[in-house]
């Protein structure tokens, strides 16, 4: 498939928009539709193309298989992670970690909030704090942020691995030629056999 | 009504085509139209999160997989040589008791199913303040009130992702040894 000129060009334009709209659905995704998965799926989809594209030598100088497959790991790391810190950071301040929140959100009836500021697993209040406020996440909404951010790490390098897998295992695929180009030949030599 | 009524005529001609067409890589192509046609179809129900995922996993990623699977097997399908009669007769029944047990449910859009009853809808006015303003109720359920949930949804796809490397991955030393040994055409 890398020897049509109109593919090769076309993928080349594509592959930076792919990239563009599958982060802007994983940072977005507390926002409008999306999330780590769907954002994931995208982002692994662009390397695919290219894999495709360009043959798998290619796409592995970019993204290469040791990389990939410490990444299908970091992304659960995250999100656990994020949990053990929320753990972490209730305990040390005793469960009011979010008592200078109150005056901000005055909806918030006092009584729910000390509730749910006890130190638990994946409890985001923990994760209030007051730098840069307004600028940068925090609370339920830095705790979606990272959790999303490890769903869409994981969710990209297990997707991107797996096409590897695939790709891997056909043998023309290896020396630079397209999966398709692998495919009509594989199947070709099978019909005249 | 008249873009739902085609979207699932095509799907259900979609299905069909898929179950008869012998060629593979037609049938591979026309499991991405019919994933393409649920995608549209989620986005009609208002569920655009759904609909991404599908378009994105069904009629992106798993059908760049099954053309690699493709490259892997045949091109053709096998011709059977059973009499189609019991599978027909099989499936004729399950199909029948399935639209049978639809005939008590509500109907579509209903808003006295119990789906639109028994939800609290101070769920989904409390959720904006919960999450200190974000206003994707679904991600805020999905990742705060749910955590745990998707925490075990990225675990399943760690392990999924985990075992498909173990089943399917060549190393390239491995790759050697085989052309070594002379072995290479047996393992394929």
């Amino acid at each position: 498939m890398n020897s049509f000129p109109i593919i090769r060009v076309v993928t080349k334009l594509m592959i930076p928009y792919i990239l563009l709209f599958g982060l802007y659905v994983q940072f977005h995704g507390d926002f409008g539709p999306g999330g780590g998965f769907q954002a994931g799926v995208i982002l692994a989809s662009a390397f695919i193309l290219y894999g495709l594209v360009f043959g798998l030598p290619a796409v592995k100088a970019v993204a290469p298989t040791k990389v990939i497959e410490k990444l299908i790991a970091l992304g659960v790391l995250i999100y656990a992670g994020t949990g053990l810190a929320t753990t972490l950071i209730g305990r040390a301040d005793g469960g009011h970690g979010n008592d200078h929140f109150d005056h901000a959100h005055a909806d918030h009836t006092h009584s729910d909030v000390v509730e749910m500021a006890q130190a638990n697993f994946l409890d985001y209040e923990a994760l209030n704090h007051d730098v840069l406020h307004g600028f940068l996440p925090h609370g339920q909404h830095l705790g979606i942020f990272l959790i999303e951010l490890g769903v869409g790490i994981t969710v990209t390098a297990v997707m991107i691995m797996i096409f590897y897998c695939f790709a891997g295992r056909s043998e023309r695929f290896g020396q630079g030629k397209g999966a398709a180009d692998a495919g009509l030949q594989s199947t070709a030599k099978e019909a005249t056999a | 009504m008249l873009v739902s009524v085609s979207i699932l005529t095509l799907l259900a001609v979609t299905a069909i085509a898929i179950a008869r067409i012998g060629d593979l890589w037609a049938a591979v192509m026309f499991t991405g139209i019919f994933s393409f046609l649920g995608a549209s179809w989620m986005l009609i129900l208002d569920a655009p999160d759904v609909a991404f995922t599908e378009a994105a996993v069904g009629a992106g990623i798993s059908t760049v997989l099954m053309l690699g699977t493709l490259a892997l097997t045949g091109k053709k399908e096998k011709p059977t040589k059973s009499s189609p009669i019991v599978p027909l007769f099989v499936v004729g029944v399950t199909g029948a008791a399935l639209i049978y047990g639809t005939l008590d449910m509500p109907h579509f859009g209903d808003r006295h199913s119990p789906v639109q009853t028994r939800i609290d809808p101070g769920f989904v006015e409390k959720s904006q303040p919960d999450m200190h303003g974000l206003p994707n109720v679904v991600t805020g359920l999905l990742g705060s009130y749910r955590g745990y949930d998707t925490l075990g949804e990225t675990a399943v796809i760690f392990t999924a992702g985990i075992a498909v490397i173990l089943i399917l991955r060549r190393e390239p030393k491995e790759k050697e040894t085989e052309r070594s040994t002379g072995k290479k055409g047996k393992s394929l």
